[in-house]
């Protein structure tokens, strides 16, 4: 629940009914897969590699192209060799462009073969089986440690330029230094040093990715597709294929979910040319284990932390070193494993001594991408667990060691300016931190001084409580950019138009609460149309948290300027000066009770006098990316006789300034936290020794259930954000990095266990718990 | 093969192959509310109601719903007028991407079918089967719980 609302707004704030609610309930058409296929569309299914390493020899697709319905089959033989990351990033990507529509190499099991484009899927998928593939298969380099070894088999040697040293398989570099963090530790009066290492974990939409291409009457390619990123869709779609930008449009309908994984370009470019080769409609829709495996996931990492810090708990120093695995492609590894450090570090600002080293590597496993919580979630892990490590050293309660050092209103961090995504980043002062508030109610609601140490045992069950502090940013400052643009009908509605890419959460209903309560109109005059490169502007699309703090900014100031230039109409209408007008009602009102409706405005505007159209478009591009704050606090029971742990009681209090759509914005904590606690309990690909992930489907891959998580008790501090837009900072990805240090910091308390390696499953910490002889 | 079956309260017949699952032929014939999430029924996103039972359509020849009565998200809504189970979900926030709430309110319904008033839990149970990435289930299960509340007081949308 949100703590008490300023109520000084009058939609903002308020729990409204969701733009596009009652389609999503009705069930109505709006995803891509949903809408009727166009006559003759082609279904395309892909052939994907069996093998973790290999060179095709040769590829024969005749007996798949003489089946009667096939119409084209794709492979290396035919298709553009344009390099290319699949990284849906603002341009240039900061990702090495490593990527070729079909290679003559295969990097991981799960990797583009071949495509058929055919009549059916079924018959698609049959004529794919039909291809014919000499592979000489290559020695496979199958984890961090064999990427780095001597003489390590070379994942692109092909050559890559912007990869920092593909001959050796690091894909990306990047380092921060403030201080002299050696000296620091050496003189430390007390020190940890932890090291965790995390799993491949994949998004799981549950709408799977799906996209279209069909051609326009005028010859335009038009691409429907569940992506975060259209226009970045677009012009990586136009740069493969040589097209001029201005040929394709591309439509993001209702989104059944993204975390990340759709803000790559995974499928757009081959309905793209399937269509554009065959003139006719085509469709693709991944498999769950396509998805599973052959689209993204969240780069594994293994994370060294070491810390020094004063007998009074004061930090002094911080060192991070990560190693991270990108996996068969550089997709975002230089921003992912970036961001382990740049938010993770400015947490605690009170070590003046601070380093950063990171390495992405190249393997021939799965590839890592853009995953909700984005190299935070695997930073904040190894930092939460070593700060509670830190803490038992000290003899300190955690909660107080966390008060001692977290960044506080008014704090920096050298970081911030040393830490860019792919470039040096920008210094922040924070503006807005609740993280005082957000720990005190937290722990006062999970009965934090009662039950830490308490270690409850109920017959082979043993209780634990953790906390862990987090931070994320509010959108890239100074790259990400929204556009809005807003303009008046004649009955006082307005149409919104945004970039900005709804994938689920809300967005669209969030961003029309804010133009409306600038209009001071109901949100249900507020028409709200999204993602469409033709119809809408610029945005960079739903990643980084940037879509409430960035995109609203820009629609805040689209209605500003709407907002003076409705006052000017009224102002000319009613006789007074537009200063002396106010909006709100759907009226513009002196403060002596004239007023004039946005209707008769809009008719004055555009049929009476000084016709025109009240219209405006707005940018933002900010220097500011004013974190959110969050704390959670866990009780888990972990069975001695099993390993079996059971998430008993979860509390979160969060910072997010203001929340524009309370409901909306705990759902989104919620549904983090659940995704966070998936991932570090159950789900897993597990690769075996070949490389082939064997959690091929949701069976075996297994997200949290109903039955798996308690009730998520979630608390929404009050919180205003001065920068913000009606004071709001971001929320969507705070919330996942909880779940793995949180869990690990209460096993820890209920049995004296570290756990290190995810994910947690029983078999692990049954091993665990025996090592230690817990019984 | 020809299947005849009664889809949300009208006649329908349909031309099915004899592999093709009612998922398939769902979609295919326009009930596109029934989404495909993973093909082998473990995300619950295809549940229908089967003579009033919460199915997974994937998991069903078409064949097998020959003769059935057969209920869909399409068949919820009278006119404008949504659902109470509708309206629950979507003002308690149960509602996110949206992908899997025609499968969680089928679930739903099979519930309140057999207990107008269930607990957290037995709702947690009814639910078990659809799975959602968005919500971390606290306000899908307070959408099923308020659902109930209305349809006691005898809102029938």
């Amino acid at each position: 629940m949100a703590e008490s609302m300023t109520g000084k707004f009058e939609v903002v704030g308020h729990n409204e009914r969701r733009v596009d609610g009652t389609a999503l309930v009705t069930g109505k058409p709006v995803f891509v897969d949903d809408a009727p296929p166009p006559p003759r569309m082609l279904h395309l299914a892909l052939l994907t590699s069996p093998h973790a390493h290999a060179r095709i020899r040769a590829i024969d697709t005749s007996r798949a192209e003489a089946l009667d319905g096939v119409a084209l089959v794709l492979t290396h033989e035919n298709t553009p060799t344009t390099r290319y990351t699949t990284a849906g990033q603002g341009y240039p990507e900061p990702s090495p462009h490593d990527a070729r529509m079909f290679d003559t190499k295969v990097r991981f099991v799960g990797d583009r073969v071949a495509a058929v484009a055919a009549d059916s899927v079924a018959l698609a998928r049959e004529a794919a089986t039909l291809i014919e593939v000499d592979y000489e298969v290559l020695e496979p380099v199958l984890s961090i440690d064999a990427a780095l070894g001597d003489g390590a088999p070379v994942v692109h040697d092909q050559g890559c330029d912007d990869a920092w040293d593909a001959e050796h398989n690091i894909a990306a570099y990047s380092e921060a230094v403030a201080g002299d963090v050696e000296t620091a530790l050496a003189a430390a009066e007390v020190t940890v040093d932890v090291t965790v290492e995390t799993h491949y974990g994949q998004h799981v939409p549950i709408e799977p990715h799906a996209a279209r291409a069909e051609l326009d009457p005028h010859g335009r390619l038009v691409i429907t597709s569940s992506t975060q990123v259209p226009f970045h869709a677009r012009r990586i779609v136009a740069s493969v294929l040589d097209l001029p930008v201005h040929r394709i449009r591309v439509i993001k309908p209702r989104l059944g979910g993204g975390f990340g994984v759709k803000q790559e370009v995974l499928i757009e470019d081959l309905v793209a040319l399937t269509t554009l080769r065959t003139g006719r409609p085509s469709s693709l829709v991944y498999t769950r284990e396509q998805e599973l495996v052959s689209a993204r996931t969240r780069h594994p990492m293994r994370v060294r932390v070491r810390l020094g810090a004063d007998r009074d708990g004061t930090l002094t120093a911080i060192d991070l070193d990560v190693l991270s695995n990108t996996g068969a492609y550089g997709t975002h590894s230089l921003t992912v494993m970036s961001n382990a450090g740049s938010k993770t570090l400015p947490l605690y600002n009170t070590a003046p001594d601070v380093r950063f080293v990171g390495r992405a590597l190249y393997t021939n496993l799965p590839v890592g991408g853009a995953y909700r919580g984005y190299g935070a979630t695997q930073g904040q892990f190894g930092m939460e667990v070593a700060i509670d490590q830190l803490a038992e050293r000290l003899g300190m309660d955690a909660l107080e060691l966390r008060t001692r050092n977290h960044i506080r209103t008014g704090g920096t961090s050298p970081i911030f300016k040393e830490l860019g995504e792919g470039r040096e980043g920008v210094e922040q002062v924070i503006t807005s931190c609740e993280l005082p508030r957000c720990i005190e109610v937290g722990a006062e609601r999970i009965g934090w001084a009662e039950k830490r140490g308490a270690r409850r045992r109920d017959g082979s069950w043993v209780h634990g409580i953790g906390m862990s502090i987090h931070m994320q940013g509010s959108g890239i400052p100074m790259i990400d950019m929204g556009a809005a643009s807003i303009k008046l009908n004649d009955d006082g509605s307005v149409n919104l138009a945004i970039g900005a890419t709804d994938l689920g959460t809300g967005s669209d209903t969030v961003l029309g609460q804010i133009a409306a309560e600038v209009l001071g109109i109901p949100l249900e005059k507020v028409l709200v149309i999204s993602s469409d490169t033709d119809l809408t502007p610029f945005d960079v699309g739903a990643y980084a948290s940037s879509t409430t703090y960035v995109s609203g900014t820009a629609v805040q100031r689209a209605a500003e300027d709407v907002a003076g230039q409705i006052r000017a109409v009224a102002a000319a209408i009613l006789r007074v000066d537009p200063s002396e007008l106010t909006l709100g009602h759907e009226r513009a009102a002196t403060e002596d009770g004239r007023s004039v409706s946005l209707a008769e405005v809009a008719l004055r505007s555009l049929y009476g006098v000084d016709q025109h159209q009240i219209a405006a478009t707005a940018s933002a591009v900010l220097d500011t990316s004013p974190p959110p704050f969050l704390a959670s606090f866990a009780e888990v029971a972990v069975d001695v006789e099993t390993g079996a742990i059971r998430i008993v009681d979860w509390v979160t209090a969060a910072d997010c300034g203001t929340a524009i759509h309370p409901r909306l914005a705990e759902g989104q904590v919620e549904g983090a936290l659940a995704n966070g606690i998936g991932y570090a309990l159950t789900e897993d690909l597990a690769i075996d020794a070949t490389g082939r992930a064997r959690a091929t489907d949701l069976g075996r891959y297994k997200i949290a259930g109903t039955l798996d998580l308690p009730r998520l008790q979630t608390i929404l501090v009050d919180s205003y954000e001065p920068t913000g837009p009606m004071g709001a900072k971001s929320i969507a990805e705070i919330g996942i990095n909880a779940p793995m240090p949180c869990i690990a910091n209460a096993v820890y308390d209920a049995t004296g266990v570290l756990l290190t390696e995810t994910p947690f499953t029983a078999e692990r910490v049954w091993r665990a718990l025996q090592a230690a002889g817990v019984r | 093969m020809r299947i005849e079956v009664e889809l949300n309260g009208g006649p329908l017949a349909i031309e099915a192959d004899p592999g093709e699952t009612l998922l398939e032929v769902l979609r295919r014939t326009g009930s596109v509310s029934v989404k495909d999430g993973c093909s082998r029924g473990d995300c619950g996103s295809c549940a229908v109601l089967l003579d009033g039972q919460a199915v997974t359509a994937c998991m069903l020849f078409a064949v097998q719903a020959d003769g059935h009565r057969i209920t869909t998200t399409e068949g919820l809504a009278d006119g404008e007028g949504l659902h109470p189970v509708q309206r629950a979900l979507l003002d308690a926030g149960g509602v996110q991407c949206g992908f899997c709430t025609p499968g969680v309110m089928m679930a739903a319904l099979d519930l309140l079918d057999r207990d107008p008033d269930p607990s957290e839990h037995d709702i947690r149970v009814a639910l078990a089967g659809n799975l959602c990435r968005c919500t971390g289930y606290v306000k899908i299960v307070d959408g099923v719980r308020d659902a109930a509340a209305l349809l006691r007081e005898g809102d029938d949308g």
